[in-house]
C-alpha cells in the first residue's frame, strides 16, 4: 500500500476518492464506536431469547417474554372492551328514552350500533341503512311496524315472520296467482292504488278499483289507503314503495303477494346490542 | 513474511483511542457569563415544572404541561389542542431561523454557551474539579496507581455525577405529570413504571453523554458543526486568534532579545494557556476548525496572561477573518452586522413569528365542522320531502361548559333536527359541549315537498354562543334526489 496519499495539512491518509478537487480524509472511527457496534450486537443476542426470532419447526421461537403482537392487541381489545363494561352496564338498565337524551349514552349507541349494523344488517340494508328495492331504506319517514324507539326494538327483537314466537307477522293473499281477482281486475284496483298518491294507470277503471280495495284491500290497508303499522299494512297514500310504484311493479305484488322476511335477533346478539341499534336506526333520522 | 503481513503492518489503525481532556480552570469575562448563563438555564429546567397557573376547576394548574392521556398542551396562558401541532413546527422553525441569525452574527453562541451539552459538561466538569482538582492534579491522579484516595475521589465525584443525572431525568418526567404529586410518588416509591424507566433512560443518557462523550457529541454525534460550516461567512464574528498579532511566537525573554535587535517577534508567548482551557482540546491558534464550540475560554485564558506579562488584551478575540487580513494590509477593520444575510433572516424570523402571533390571536375559542352523509345523500320521505343528515362537531376550547344555539339558512321552508335534542317550546335547538372538548351531534335538515333544485344548494350552518352571542359558521349543500 505504497501508494497511500498522506494530506499535507492533517497528516491523515486519504482514500484516493476525490470530488473537484476535495480528497476524503480517511480518519480512524473513534474507538467507542466500535464498542457501540459490539454492545449492539450482544443486546440482539437478548432480543432473541427475549422475543419471537428464530423460525424453527412448528412455528419461531417463542422467546422467553411469550409476547406476540397477536397477543398483544388481544390484550388491547380486552381492555378496551373492559373500559366500554360500563357503558354497556347502562345501556342495559336504561329506558330506550334514556339513552337518546344522555349524551355519552347516545354517542356511545350509536356508534357501536353502527358497528353491529355493519356487521349484521347491512348485507339487506345497506352500509347506509338506504335499503333496496324489497328491503326497506331505514332512513326514511316511512314504517312498516312503526317507527317508535318501541316499535323499532321489537321489530329487531322478534323479526318479521321469522322463527320465534312473537314474531311480526301477516299475509297478504296472492290475489291473481290464488284467483281471487281477474287481470282486469287487479289493473282496476292497481289503477285506484296509484292514484291514492297522484299516479294515474293507463287502462284502469278507477270506479271498479275502489269497490274492490274497499272489498278486498280496506281491512288492512285502510279505507284511505295509509296502511295500518299494527298489521304491517304498508301506507299506499305516500310516494314510497317498497317494491316500486309503476304499474309493473304494483301489479306483480298484488298478483304474486311480496311478504318479505327478517330474521329475529332475539338471542343472536345481545339484548344490549339490539338497544344500541335501535337507537342508531332511530337516530337515522325516520324514527318517529 | 508474505505481503499481506506487510500490508497489515503498515496499514494504521481502524479505530483512535480517546484522548481524554483535561481542561484547565480558567476565570475571566466569558467564563462569568457562562456560570450566568448556566444558572439561569439549569434552574429554568430544574424549577419551571413547580410554577403554578390557574386555570378554574377544569384544567391542571401546571404551568408547563405536556398531558398526553388527555391530548393537551398546557404553557402559561397558551392551551395547544393536537391539531394544533403546527403552532411547534412554527417553533421549531423560529429556533433554526434564529440559530442561522446567531451564527450568521457571532459563529457557534448556541453551542458555546446554550446547548445542554456545553452545559451539563460544564456542571460535570465542575464537580470533576471539586473532587480530583484541577487539570495537572486529575491527569496526575489519572496516571497514579489505585489507592484508597484515588478509589474516595473517583467514587464521590461518579456518585455526585449519578445525582445529578438523576435529577436532570426527575425533572424532565415533571413536565408530563403533575410535579408536586409525582414528586411525592417518586419519594414514597408509588410513581408509575414509566417515570421510573424514562428517569433510568435521562439518568444514563445524562451520565455518559456529560461524564465520557462530552466534546466527542459535538464531533462526531451533532450534525450543527457540519451545517454551521456551510452558512457562516467571512463577515461573522468567530473566536479568532489574531495571527497578524500573534505570530511569530517566542518565549518572552527570547522575545525581547530579538525585539532588541530589531527583529519581528510576536505577542504569542506559546504558553498554550488557550490549549489547556479548551473543553474540546482544540489549538485555536491553527484557526475555524469544526471541533471549536466557541466558548470564548481561550479568550479568558490569553487575556489574563497578556495582563501578567504586559501586553495588550485580545490576542485571541471575537473577530473575522476578514478584519486580520485588512490588518496586515494596514486597513481600518469593520464589523457588519447589517447585511443582506442577517436582514433575510431576521426578516423571515419576523415574518414566521408575526404569523405565529397573530394566527394564535386570531384562533377561535369555538369552532364548527359539519360532515355530509355520504350514504345516503339524501333520503326520500313519505310526504315527498328530501331529508340530508350531517354529522355536526362543535369544538369548545374555554375551560367552562358553553351551550350553543344551531341554526340552518340558505334553504327556504327548511327545517332542522338534532338527534337526542328537543326544542323546547319550539325554541333553538340548544347543544351543550362540556369544558375544553368537541362534542358531535346528528343533525338532519328537511326540505319541504315542494322544494327541488337540479343542483345541490348551499346552506350554512351557524353555531351562535348563547351568552356572549359569538357567532360561528361553516357552509355545505344540501343534496336533491334526480327527479
Amino acid at each position: 500500500m505504497a501508494n497511500k496519499e498522506i494530506d499535507e495539512i492533517s497528516g491523515v491518509e486519504t482514500t484516493g476518492h476525490e470530488w473537484d478537487g476535495l480528497k476524503e480524509l480517511n480518519n480512524p472511527l473513534p474507538k467507542w464506536w466500535a464498542w457501540t457496534f459490539y454492545a449492539s450486537i450482544i443486546w440482539s443476542f437478548v432480543y432473541f431469547l427475549l422475543y419471537p426470532a428464530w423460525p424453527w419447526f412448528g412455528g419461531p421461537t417463542k422467546g422467553f417474554l411469550d409476547w406476540s403482537s397477536r397477543g398483544q392487541l388481544r390484550q388491547e381489545l380486552n381492555d378496551a372492551r373492559a373500559q366500554q363494561q360500563a357503558l354497556w352496564d347502562r345501556i342495559a338498565v336504561a329506558e330506550l328514552a334514556e339513552i337518546r337524551t344522555d349524551p355519552a349514552l347516545l354517542e356511545f349507541a350509536m356508534a357501536s350500533g353502527k358497528a353491529a349494523f355493519g356487521d349484521n344488517c347491512a348485507p339487506c340494508h345497506g352500509s347506509g341503512a338506504a335499503g333496496m328495492v324489497g328491503y326497506p331504506n331505514l332512513n326514511d319517514d316511512d314504517w312498516l311496524w312503526g317507527g317508535t324507539l318501541n316499535d323499532i326494538h321489537k321489530t329487531i327483537a322478534v323479526g318479521i315472520r321469522a322463527v320465534h314466537d312473537e314474531t311480526r307477522d301477516n299475509a297478504m293473499p296472492a290475489f291473481g296467482r290464488d284467483g281471487i281477482l281477474q287481470k282486469q281486475q287487479i289493473l282496476d284496483v292497481v289503477g285506484y292504488a296509484r292514484g291514492l298518491s297522484g299516479q294515474t294507470t293507463a287502462g284502469a277503471n278507477l270506479d271498479d278499483g275502489a269497490i274492490i280495495f274497499a272489498e278486498q284491500c280496506a281491512a288492512c290497508h285502510g279505507e284511505d289507503g295509509r296502511g295500518n303499522q299494527e298489521l304491517g299494512a304498508p301506507n299506499l297514500a305516500n310516494g314510497i314503495w317498497l317494491y316500486g310504484g309503476g304499474t309493473e311493479e304494483v301489479i306483480a305484488s298484488i298478483a304474486n303477494s311480496r311478504n318479505g322476511v327478517m330474521p329475529s335477533w332475539d338471542g343472536r346478539v345481545e339484548p344490549t346490542v339490539i338497544k344500541a341499534l335501535t337507537v342508531y336506526v332511530h337516530s337515522l333520522g325516520g324514527g318517529l | 513474511m508474505d505481503d499481506t503481513a506487510s500490508i497489515y503492518e503498515h496499514e494504521p489503525s481502524l479505530y483512535a483511542e480517546h484522548k481524554k481532556i483535561y481542561p484547565q480552570k480558567v476565570s475571566g469575562t466569558f467564563r462569568k457569563l457562562k456560570w450566568g448563563i448556566l444558572g439561569l438555564t439549569l434552574a429554568a429546567y430544574y424549577l419551571l415544572p413547580f410554577v403554578r397557573w390557574d386555570r378554574g376547576p377544569n384544567a391542571p394548574d401546571q404551568a408547563i404541561l405536556v398531558d398526553f392521556p388527555g391530548r393537551r398542551f398546557y404553557f402559561f396562558f397558551v392551551e395547544i389542542w393536537p391539531q394544533e401541532v403546527y403552532y411547534f413546527t412554527g417553533l421549531l422553525i423560529l429556533a433554526s431561523l434564529a440559530l442561522f441569525l446567531m451564527n450568521a452574527l457571532a459563529g457557534r453562541v448556541w453551542c458555546g454557551y446554550m446547548c445542554p451539552q456545553t452545559v451539563w459538561t460544564d456542571l460535570f466538569l465542575l464537580v470533576e474539579s471539586w473532587t480530583e482538582g484541577d487539570r495537572r492534579a486529575r491527569m496526575k491522579l489519572d496516571s497514579a496507581p489505585w489507592s484508597a484516595s484515588k478509589v474516595g475521589k473517583k467514587a464521590s465525584k461518579h456518585t455526585l455525577w449519578l445525582i445529578i443525572a438523576w435529577w436532570t431525568g426527575g425533572a424532565w418526567v415533571l413536565y408530563f405529570a403533575d410535579a408536586p404529586t409525582l414528586v411525592y410518588q417518586l419519594a414514597t416509591f408509588q410513581a408509575p413504571a414509566t417515570a421510573w424507566m424514562w428517569i433510568g433512560i435521562l439518568t444514563l443518557t445524562t451520565y455518559l453523554l456529560a461524564g465520557f462523550a462530552r466534546e466527542q457529541v459535538c464531533t462526531y454525534m451533532c450534525p450543527w458543526p457540519r451545517i454551521q460550516a456551510a452558512l457562516t461567512d467571512e463577515e461573522a464574528l468567530n473566536v479568532t486568534y489574531r495571527v497578524d498579532r500573534g505570530e511569530p511566537r517566542h518565549a518572552l525573554k527570547r522575545a525581547a532579545a530579538l525585539q532588541a535587535k530589531g527583529e519581528q517577534a510576536g505577542d504569542c508567548v506559546d504558553c498554550y494557556q488557550c490549549v489547556a482551557v479548551c473543553p474540546t482540546g482544540v489549538d485555536i491558534r491553527k484557526g475555524i476548525q469544526l471541533e471549536c464550540i466557541q466558548c470564548g475560554l481561550c479568550i479568558d485564558a490569553c487575556d489574563t496572561v497578556m495582563a501578567k506579562i504586559g501586553r495588550p488584551s485580545g490576542l485571541i478575540a471575537y473577530d473575522t477573518d476578514l478584519n486580520i487580513a485588512r490588518r496586515q494590509k494596514g486597513e481600518p477593520t469593520s464589523f457588519r452586522f447589517i447585511r443582506p444575510r442577517t436582514i433575510i433572516y431576521s426578516a423571515m424570523l419576523l415574518a414566521v413569528g408575526g404569523l405565529m402571533v397573530s394566527q394564535f390571536l386570531t384562533r377561535d375559542e369555538f369552532d364548527i365542522s359539519v360532515l355530509h352523509d355520504r350514504n345516503p345523500q339524501f333520503v326520500l320521505l313519505s310526504d315527498g320531502g328530501v331529508r340530508n343528515g350531517y354529522t355536526v362537531r362543535l369544538l369548545n376550547k374555554q375551560l367552562e361548559p358553553r351551550t350553543f344555539a344551531l341554526e340552518v339558512s340558505g334553504l327556504p321552508g327548511s327545517r332542522l333536527q338534532v338527534v337526542g335534542i328537543d326544542r323546547i317550546n319550539g325554541g333553538p335547538l340548544e347543544i351543550e359541549v362540556a369544558p375544553d372538548t368537541t362534542r358531535a351531534v346528528r343533525a338532519l335538515v328537511f326540505a319541504p315537498a315542494n322544494a327541488n333544485s337540479s343542483s345541490p344548494t348551499p346552506v350554512t350552518f351557524r353555531a351562535v354562543e348563547t351568552v356572549s352571542g359569538e357567532r360561528i359558521e361553516v357552509e355545505d349543500f344540501f343534496k336533491w334526489p334526480v327527479r
